[in-house]
């Protein structure tokens, strides 16, 4: 081999090494990367129930009740849900219907929050489409 | 066309060449921002949800493919100055860190000033924002690293390593939204499908070739300044040096 095929050999080993590594510890490292879990995993028992941990889901529809500055809502992935109980400031784009994540632990069967974080979903459109749609939603 | 690639790639050439296509970067930088910030500001609506909030996107969004491609192309020209041992392939990865490391750091602080009013957090630990951090810190480890040396040449070796290990962090980063549950949404422009409105995507589309026109003005302007210190000892540059005196 000359030095210049040398080197290139060095380079590919290197990517390679890197990309092995990267997969070993991604491999280790499992759902621990998730950064929430769904009601259903919940259910299945996948989530470290009596520690706290993040809940990810849609907000039920009908289901948020305010009371001063405690909500009640439920957090649905459309086969499981859980209720959550929250008291503090939500971020603007709560609403019904919204993905959100949230931070806390299970207390009885209800959800108790210590933070209610808002996903956003990659469509962006101006309000008059999303009238639009939601209109068109309806007459189906 | 090896003999060709050979002889612009010699620092003196491209010394030369790269004042003429200057012009070609920085003009276009000017009229698509102009343009850009016009489409942004003026003609794209506000957002069904976000309102006027949308519009940091028009910076944040081609600042992180910027930070992605700017690091992409710091490791490929690494990779080419370790390879075929080009010392312009060196010089243009040098100085394409510290303006890659500008970029993640404006992704980043637009990111959080968006997140807090639409999340409800400046940050959080997701796979999204903790992989563009990580490349903040690669960006960051490779400037110390070149700088650690005394001979460029030692030193373009010893980074281009970082630079090419670094390189396995770019997919993850990419992917990051779709491998793994995160706070931060999917993309919403890919190869296959757009899901926004059309005016906001010709904004998006603006800025971002104006970021890459401006990436290549600051590559050429910092490149030719790094080739003037590195041959300061040929006569060509003393030459050029002379003639500025006169």
């Amino acid at each position: 081999m000359t030095k210049r095929q040398n080197r290139m050999v060095f380079v590919a080993l290197l990517v390679a090494g890197a990309v092995l590594a990267a997969t070993l510890l991604f491999q280790a490292l499992g759902s621990n990367t998730n950064y929430f879990y769904s009601p259903t995993e919940v259910t299945e028992g996948k989530a470290p129930i009596g520690k706290s941990f993040r809940l990810g889901g849609l907000v039920g529809n009908g289901s948020v009740k305010r009371k001063d500055m405690t909500v009640n809502f439920d957090v649905t992935d459309n086969k499981n849900k859980f209720n959550i109980q929250y008291t503090g400031i939500l971020p603007d784009l709560f609403r019904e219907g919204q993905g959100i994540i949230t931070t806390g632990s299970l207390v009885n069967g209800t959800f108790v929050a210590t933070e209610v974080l808002a996903k956003h979903d990659e469509n962006y459109m101006p309000p008059e489409v999303a009238d639009a749609l939601k209109k068109a939603e309806k007459q189906k | 066309m090896w003999k060709w690639i050979q002889a612009f790639a010699s620092p003196q050439n491209f010394y030369r060449i790269s004042e003429k296509i200057i012009p070609w970067f920085w003009y276009p930088f000017i009229a698509l921002t102009l343009v850009g910030l016009y489409w942004a500001l003026i003609v794209s609506p506000a957002d069904y949800q976000q309102g006027e909030s949308v519009r940091i996107m028009y910076v944040h969004v081609p600042a992180a493919w910027m930070s992605l491609f700017i690091y992409v192309v710091m490791a490929t020209a690494g990779g080419i100055g370790l390879i075929w041992q080009i010392k312009l392939a060196n010089v243009v990865a040098s100085v394409s860190a510290p303006i890659g490391a500008a970029f993640t750091f404006l992704a980043l602080v637009t990111g959080a000033v968006w997140g807090k009013p639409m999340w409800g957090t400046w940050w959080v630990w997701d796979a999204r924002l903790t992989s563009e951090l990580i490349l903040l810190f690669l960006y960051l480890a490779y400037i110390s690293l070149n700088n650690a040396f005394d001979n460029p040449k030692t030193a373009s070796k010893a980074s281009s390593v970082l630079a090419i290990v670094g390189l396995v962090n770019i997919p993850i980063i990419y992917y990051s939204v779709e491998w793994w549950n995160s706070l931060h949404q999917g993309s919403s422009v890919s190869v296959t499908k757009v899901s926004m409105q059309i005016d906001m995507f010709y904004a998006l589309l603006l800025i971002s070739f104006a970021f890459k026109f401006l990436y290549g003005t600051l590559v050429l302007m910092r490149a030719r300044d790094e080739i003037l210190v590195r041959e300061q000892n040929s006569r060509w540059v003393k030459e050029i040096v002379m003639e500025g005196d006169k």
